[in-house]
């Protein structure tokens, strides 16, 4: 498996993608950094952009590199290697791959800015924490669906479906149904709610760090058990290993049973 | 006849000096300095009170004083050295003062006694004038200082805190009830209900306090007129400043940091009338600055930095005008839910502006609009604040900016500054 990681890792990075998502992300920290002059409200901007552009980024690149490489794909499944590790390594290497451009495009600027010297490095690292968590969440996803579904187009569609469902969908739905179940005690089905969808989760992970002050300003324990004490951090970090593991899981079976 | 006459009227003079001279050396009536010590003449301080003269000093030397409710009722200066405590094992008060003049410093004064009936303090001061207590540590205080009916007084460097868990069984650090002139420096307050608590208290001054960690309010006054407030520092209060019912108050350079909780306010403003509020820091507070039923107050470069709500603005508040203040970074700049009234934003400076400048006059072109419409979302159902910040929210308050239908319209900054107020 670990040679088929470094293979489409190295591939990856000497295709030209690979810089082009690093030189976006360089460029975005550093002019984050230069119109805003504050460090806190670059990171605020970031996580916007985190939430939502690192999920899109994911899926469309997992799906595009898993129809690409297919008939490399077929050549190795003709090798006597095991097909979990042909497919796992091949996720991984897409993943790390997209991960290490995140994390030295956005590192470079901040380092430079001097992100180490300043009080904001955790809400920093909580960040790239979070960045990595969406890329392998949703690079696995993506996978998952370049899998089951053999008509490109079709795969294509659903990744970006699965992205419009998971960044905007899902929260209009989710705010549909507070404010239509407003009579009942919601903060439980909430917060379940939340840990149904990463981008929330990520978010929520964040507004942990930067909006603490106005989360706790609700009434009801349940949210400030959650919020209040370290275990809405814990709870949402676990969950969304569970969220990187299903579905790895998933492809791995996929692989095992899956018909070329 | 002249000359007689001059003679014995400088005689007179002579011998009516003598006579007070003698007087100042032999007069018991006149001020002593008295020591208590286990081995002094004096081994516990309720004798040496009960001896000394008005006008005396009394210096307690290094020791523990297992003693309660010490009465004054003459003018005295009461001196503590480093190590000197008074243990009042849970017996009512520790110093009781009813007189004049009375100068308490250096003390240490622990374990004062609890009572649901009695307000039990380490200083009670009642209906005394030109009191002075200063440098004391008061330790497990039920109340720390409590003031009644006095007035021209100085609370100066004491350090008051208690262990107390439950708001029903604490007192407050500084309690001044009915007082006036009374000016309270430097103390620092913490573990107990209220930090410092006014109530009819006028012209007095509360300058460069730390209130800290209390379990209801930092600071909390009512009902006190002309007050001023400056310098202080007020961090992680149960409910952060209540400031209720009062008139002419000014408040600057004060420091109010992470007050959070459901009903936790940086300043929480009730009924109050004609109020300065410049310079002060608020933040990551809750609720940065609460504001009800209040009418012509200014608000002028105080820094809201990273609080839920900066401003939250409730009905029947008239001629609030915001100026020249910095909103950095706030999950909700205001919240609000009257109508604008004649309250006016104007001139602030605001993180979260998307506009431009194209004339270059430091003063954005298009104005911006401070209340989303998520926040009117949040106040209907409060569940949804776990969607802040999601793609969303920005959408529909994208919506909601371009064409206001549920926020007043009114409601805009027209001169939104480009950046950031510099003062101090």
């Amino acid at each position: 498996m670990l040679k088929i990681l470094k293979y489409s890792f190295y591939d990856l990075i000497r295709s030209r993608w690979s810089y082009v998502y690093l030189i976006f992300y360089a460029m975005l920290g550093t002019v984050l950094l230069f119109l805003n002059n504050d460090l806190s409200k670059a990171i605020i901007t970031l996580m916007n952009v985190v939430t939502v552009l690192i999920p899109l980024i994911g899926t469309i690149f997992g799906i595009m590199y898993y129809y690409d490489s297919r008939e490399f794909t077929e050549l190795l499944l003709a090798q006597p290697i095991k097909r979990s590790s042909i497919f796992l390594g091949q996720y991984l290497g897409v993943a790390i791959s997209l991960s290490a451009s995140l994390l030295i495009g956005l590192g470079i600027p901040f380092i430079i800015y001097g992100i180490f010297t300043s009080p904001a490095i955790w809400d920093f690292s909580l960040l790239l924490v979070v960045g990595v968590f969406l890329t392998f969440i949703f690079t696995a996803l993506s996978f998952n669906i370049g899998l089951r579904n053999e008509n490109k187009i079709k795969g294509f569609g659903y990744a970006i479906l699965l992205w419009l469902f998971m960044a905007v969908i899902f929260d209009g739905l989710l705010l549909i149904s507070l404010v239509y179940f407003d009579e009942y005690p919601l903060d439980k089905f909430s917060l379940i709610a939340t840990t149904l969808n990463p981008i929330d989760l990520s978010r929520i992970l964040i507004l942990l760090k930067l909006d603490i002050s106005a989360l706790l300003g609700y009434t009801g324990a349940v949210f400030q058990k959650f919020f209040g004490t370290s275990s809405g951090m814990i709870i949402s970090l676990a969950v969304l290993i569970v969220w990187v593991v299903t579905p790895m899981y998933f492809i791995y079976r996929k692989a095992l049973r899956k018909d070329f | 006849m002249i000359i007689f006459r001059n003679f014995l009227e400088v005689n007179f003079a002579k011998i009516y000096t003598a006579f007070v001279l003698c007087g100042l050396i032999i007069s018991p009536s006149y001020a002593q300095s008295l020591e208590v010590c286990s081995n002094c003449a004096f081994d516990n301080i309720q004798e040496a009170i009960e001896a000394a003269t008005p006008g005396s000093t009394i210096k307690v030397r290094n020791g523990i004083y297992r003693e309660n409710n010490l009465l004054i009722e003459k003018s005295l200066h009461l001196v503590g050295e480093e190590l000197a405590e008074i243990d009042v094992e849970n017996q009512g008060y520790g110093i009781v003062v009813k007189s004049d003049n009375v100068t308490i410093s250096g003390l240490k004064i622990s374990n004062v006694g609890q009572s649901y009936t009695d307000d039990y303090a380490s200083i009670y001061i009642t209906r005394s004038n030109h009191f002075k207590v200063s440098n004391n540590v008061l330790k497990e205080a039920t109340f720390g200082v409590l003031v009644e009916k006095s007035h021209y007084g100085l609370i100066e460097n004491n350090t008051i805190s208690s262990t107390k868990t439950e708001e029903a069984s604490a007192g407050n650090g500084i309690h001044l009830w009915h007082s006036s002139n009374v000016e309270i420096r430097k103390n620092e307050v913490f573990n107990l209900r209220d930090g410092i608590y006014f109530e009819f208290v006028d012209d007095s001054k509360v300058i460069d306090n730390y209130s800290h960690d209390n379990l209801r309010y930092g600071l909390h006054f009512m009902f006190s007129n002309r007050d001023e407030y400056h310098y202080n520092t007020f961090t992680e209060n149960g409910a952060g400043v209540a400031v209720m019912f009062s008139k002419f108050i000014s408040m600057s350079h004060n420091k109010f940091f992470r007050n959070w909780g459901t009903a936790s306010y940086g300043i929480l403003l009730k009924e109050i009338y004609d109020a300065k509020i410049f310079q002060n820091t608020l933040e990551e507070n809750t609720i940065g600055i609460q504001v009800e039923g209040s009418t012509r107050i200014n608000y002028k470069n105080n820094d809201f930095i990273q609080n839920g709500w900066a401003i939250k603005v409730r009905g029947a508040c008239y001629t609030n005008n915001f100026e020249a203040n910095n909103f950095l970074n706030n999950s909700f700049d205001i919240s609000y839910n009257s109508k604008l009234n004649d309250n006016k934003f104007s001139g602030n400076y605001w993180s979260n502006y998307s506009g431009y400048d194209l004339d270059k006059n430091g003063v954005g072109d298009v104005p911006y609009r401070p209340v989303k419409l998520f926040s009117y979302v949040v106040n209907e159902t409060p569940e949804t604040i776990i969607l802040l910040r999601s793609l969303f929210i920005s959408i529909i308050d994208f919506s909601e900016k371009v064409s206001p239908v549920f926020t007043p319209d009114n409601l805009l900054d027209e001169q939104p500054l480009m950046k950031r107020v510099g003062h101090d």
